[in-house]
């Protein structure tokens, strides 16, 4: 059984439709990449994913014992403002919060696996640090880390590399391909499609109609190859 | 000075002083997460609706108010929260509404039915807070206490649960937090401690001591934990020299000790912008 199945899903707002007909399925280990145009509803997917908003219609079906509780996420953009006063330990921990249930406090358990995911991350040394300080690719590292806390089996990302330099991009991406050898599934929104495509396992395309497949059967389909070839003559 | 030593000799200033700062720490270490998600108007909006709640309650010469004020507030709050997730402009339309006409309604119902002699005094006291915080009755100051006591260990218990939310919602509640639970407890802590707060310094002067401490805290950490504890030792503080100064001056405690809020805060705003300036 796979780890999340989708059957005919759309998602939307009460406004409307946003995206439909998307059929995937996820498996242990594998490295899904989520692409298509601004607008086309791959962040709304990703809430749905995440069942932070219904779908409209379709369903969602997860296996493998897979709980809520084993999702990690990372926002697109975060709503945290600029002034928020936390530091890069308090960040990373409160990704453990979803695991505490009804225990008001973080035990040790949960500060081992905050420690190793910052060293996971690189970002141990910058633990007190304060976390509106940090340069941008930072952030998105100690955000990495909090999605590690919440979650072993499944890492949902969404645009992980927006707003970074090449070479920290091709960092993170060495992160998250490290990662996804060490056994965690990756679902994952780029919009750098090259890079997408290298590292992927397979790829959704979301549009009007959605498109899923292996990564060697999307080069060598129509929609596939628009997007490949725009995307070349942009970069 | 003597003048302090006489007032502190009757045990009941001593009390009304612990009620004092007790309410001080509640309402700062709530400001916290209020000012940073971006709610700091609803303690004024609630303390407008608590004073129209008064209006009632007083009118219906109810022998406990706090059965019409404590419910009708923590409705409020609940429907404030509500609305200020959905949109940014529909939650602060509805902010302004509610707390505007609550203070209409109030403030006519009195002059209309209350059978007070002295309805002036009566309505400035509840809008300001009482002249001196020796008119406060034994029953008000074990209630408070109460209050405080139970909104202190709420909050501890749910620290960093508070924080979670506060800092990113939609993560926490992907990741099984139940976030609605939990600003449900957040809204009827904040109407608890409006109400409690409003015979310290008046429905008008609530937000001051919410917004104040957290702010000034903010100006000088840059983590959730020292802004937390920070902004709870200046709030007792800012209220025990206010109370003091009140009781030896003569002048109403409310308004003092926001006084000593509002200078406080300029003072660490400069210390902020001094060693801000160090660090960059
Ligand atoms: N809260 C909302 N209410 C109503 N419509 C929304 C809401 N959020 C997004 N939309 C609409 O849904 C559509 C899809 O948005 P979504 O954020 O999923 O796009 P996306 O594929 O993630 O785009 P991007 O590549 O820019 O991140 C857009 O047309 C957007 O206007
Ligand atoms: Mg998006």
């Amino acid at each position: 059984m796979a780890l999340i199945t989708v059957k005919d899903l759309a998602v939307g707002y009460e406004t409307g439709i946003v995206a439909s007909d998307i059929n995937f399925e996820v498996n242990t280990g594998d490295y899904l990449c989520i692409v298509g145009e601004n607008g086309s509803g791959k962040s709304t997917l990703m809430k749905t994913l995440l069942r932070l908003q219904d779908p409209i219609r379709g369903e969602i079906v997860t296996g493998d014992g897979l709980t809520r509780g084993e999702i990690g996420y990372l926002p697109q953009q975060t709503q945290i403002q600029k002034d928020f006063p936390a530091s890069v330990r308090e960040v990373v921990l409160s990704g453990c919060q979803g695991r505490l249930g009804w225990r008001p406090f973080y035990g040790a358990f949960e500060k081992q696996a905050a420690q190793k995911n910052m060293e996971r991350m690189g970002i141990a040394s910058l633990a007190s640090r304060s976390y509106r300080e940090l340069s941008g690719g930072q952030q998105q590292r100690v955000l990495l880390a909090r999605a590690l806390c919440a979650a072993e089996k499944v890492l949902l990302l969404d645009e992980p590399v927006s707003g970074l330099d090449p070479v920290v991009t091709a960092e993170m991406y060495g992160l998250i391909e490290k990662l996804n050898r060490e056994g965690i599934t990756i679902i994952m929104i780029s919009h750098d499609i090259s890079a997408a495509i290298h590292s992927a396992s397979h790829i959704l395309h979301v549009a009007k109609t959605a498109w899923f497949g292996t990564k060697e059967d999307y080069r060598s389909t129509h929609i596939g190859q628009r997007f490949l070839g725009q995307e070349g003559g942009r970069t | 000075m003597d003048q302090l030593i006489t007032y502190l000799q009757y045990p009941f200033v001593v009390y009304a002083m612990i009620v004092g700062c007790l309410i001080a720490l509640c309402s700062s270490l709530l400001g916290v997460t209020l000012v940073l998600k971006r709610f700091s108007f609803i303690g004024d909006g609630l303390s407008h609706v608590a004073f129209g709640a008064l209006a009632i309650a007083s009118v219906l010469k109810m022998n406990n108010q706090m059965i019409v004020i404590l419910p009708l507030t923590m409705i409020s709050a609940i429907l404030l929260l509500r609305a200020g997730q959905k949109t940014q402009i529909r939650g602060d339309a509805a902010l302004a509404m509610i707390s505007v006409g609550a203070l209409a309604f109030g403030y006519l119902i009195l002059n209309l039915f209350s059978s007070s002699p002295n309805l002036t005094g009566d309505v400035c006291s509840t809008l300001f807070g009482s002249t001196s915080i020796l008119t406060l009755t034994r029953q008000e100051v074990i209630m408070c206490a109460c209050m405080s006591l139970a909104v202190i260990i709420l909050f501890v218990l749910l620290y960093n649960r508070i924080f979670a939310v506060t800092f990113d919602e939609d993560f926490a509640k992907a990741t099984g937090v139940r976030a609605d639970i939990h600003n449900l407890i957040i809204a009827i802590v904040i109407a608890v401690i409006i109400v409690v707060a409003m015979s310290l310094v008046g429905a008008l002067l609530i937000s001051a001591l919410v917004v104040f401490p957290a702010l000034s805290a903010m100006r000088l950490y840059r983590t959730f934990r020292a802004v937390t504890i920070c902004s709870a030792v200046i709030s007792v503080v800012c209220a025990f020299i206010g109370i003091v100064i009140s009781i030896l001056a003569g002048t109403p405690v409310g308004s003092t000790i926001v006084a000593i809020d509002v200078i406080v805060f300029f003072i660490c705003w400069i210390c902020g912008q001094l060693t801000g300036s160090y660090n960059r």
